[in-house]
């Protein structure tokens, strides 16, 4: 039994509104490895729940006419590496919340609620952050929408407003077209572990494939939120794709991050495996896009 | 206290029974079905020892609440048995490749083995090792476990 003071079980997006405005106290329930494993520590013990599980409306990942990629948040990681879509056009995504937990977490875990909670180890968030992500967040006044930068406020907390939810991942076509990822996880064990610190890299490289057009690359663990490295990425911008250039990127990453000690690893740990991830992820980034390193 | 009706199918027979809120699918197929197969271990999702099949996919019924059942094929180790109490293959291979000590972690282990051999495809040593790494056996190693694995989907797809 977990210590659920009461449990409303929501039948529409508009019916969760309707729930959430009512119960203000309340938290949502997706997939459930966030919120129960909280609610067993005792975190979120003796909590009202929303539960959004049961929406089918809120699964699935489809493109818009436009070329956009929506991405619905109760989509699990298993469902999402295993999209057609994700695996054509956005292939780093599926490969990096197959990192997640284990096979039965990647079952029940769902994307939504793997960025809805503000955690900057998540493994979708960097990919996301680096694929310049959209979130659609529904509430009591409507549709809105929020670049995922700044979805982010701080640890722990996203901009989810009273009686809001997230209803869909939105990725534009000039995002995603021609674009190539690689996502690094760096963690002590190979499953069933929290990145030590994660790097998602990826790159548009011009038609002769030697120069960099464009290139992103986020973090989770890298800043209390997923983070981009900006002034490194207008580095790489227009340059020649070769190793020297990438090394210079990745000590250049070093500015746009702030990582911290934890108990899982200490700043200095950190600071090593971003500029080593930022060089590895890019390297593999530009190698996949078509280009020789 | 708040109840609710929950009508769902479990190795192949169609129920209902009305659960707490509260409980988890461990705590439904436990204690309103009596299916002990499904371990309670961690409780937090991470060893594995509560793994049932929900519409052919596995997950840990201890962190996924017992309301949710609602409209699902659930599958226990218990809806393997044959119609004589025979044992499936893949549990079997269990008992040959001693890939059995305390035990609490096997139903698990063979529900998570199911969803692999039932894929019908051929992995790698390496995906294997992948697919079954949400569980924790604290007695044999996995080694054996792992062989039986692999034993039962070369002998499934003809090659052994």
């Amino acid at each position: 039994m977990y210590d659920i003071k009461a449990l409303y079980e929501a039948e529409s997006v508009e019916n969760a509104v309707q729930l959430l405005t009512e119960h203000p106290e309340a938290v949502i329930i997706a997939g459930g490895s966030d919120v129960l494993i909280k609610m067993r520590e005792g975190k979120l013990a003796g909590c009202e729940l929303v539960s959004i599980y049961g929406l089918d409306e809120l699964r699935g990942v489809t493109m818009e006419e436009d070329g956009t990629i929506r991405i619905r948040p109760l989509t699990s990681f298993s469902h999402i590496t295993k999209n057609p879509i994700i695996q054509k056009y956005i292939n780093v995504l599926g490969e990096a919340v197959d990192m997640v937990g284990g096979p039965q977490i990647r079952n029940i875990g769902t994307i939504g609620g793997n960025t809805c909670n503000g955690v900057t180890s998540a493994d979708s968030a960097s990919t996301l952050h680096a694929y310049d992500a959209i979130m659609e967040i529904t509430g009591p006044d409507g549709v809105r929408t929020v670049p995922i930068h700044d979805f982010y406020i701080s640890a722990g907390k996203v901009d989810l407003k009273h009686g809001e939810l997230l209803t869909s991942i939105l990725i534009k076509k000039e995002s995603y077209e021609n674009y190539y990822g690689h996502y690094i996880k760096y963690a002590m064990r190979n499953a069933m572990d929290i990145a030590t610190t994660g790097c998602s890299a990826n790159v548009k490289l011009s038609d002769d494939k030697k120069t960099i057009v464009s290139a992103r690359i986020a973090y989770g663990v890298a800043a209390p939120v997923p983070i981009r490295a900006k002034s490194a990425e207008e580095f790489l911008n227009g340059k020649e794709a070769t190793a020297e250039n990438i090394a210079v990127f990745a000590k250049k990453a070093l500015d746009d991050v702030n990582p911290r000690t934890s108990w899982r690893a200490s700043k200095e740990l950190r600071l090593q495996l971003i500029e080593e991830l930022s060089k590895r992820a890019m390297t593999e980034a530009v190698r996949l896009a078509g280009g020789e390193i | 206290m708040q109840r609710k009706l929950v009508k769902c199918t479990i190795n192949g027979k169609y129920t209902e029974t009305v659960v707490d809120v509260r409980a988890s699918l461990t705590d439904m197929l436990r204690n309103d079905y009596r299916l002990t197969s499904v371990k309670k271990g961690c409780e937090v999702g991470e060893c594995g020892a509560c793994n049932v099949l929900i519409d052919g996919e596995c997950f840990n019924s201890c962190i996924y609440l017992a309301i949710w059942a609602d409209g699902k094929e659930i599958k226990t180790v218990e809806g393997l048995l044959g119609p004589n109490g025979e044992l499936s293959d893949i549990q079997q291979a269990f008992i040959d490749e001693g890939a059995v000590q305390c035990g609490f972690c096997t139903p698990g282990f063979i529900m998570t083995a199911l969803e692999i051999l039932e894929s019908g495809r051929e992995y790698t040593d390496d995906e294997l090792k992948k697919l079954l790494s949400g569980h924790l056996c604290r007695c044999t190693g996995y080694e054996n476990i792992f062989n039986a694995v692999k034993k039962t989907m070369l002998k499934r797809l003809g090659k052994l």
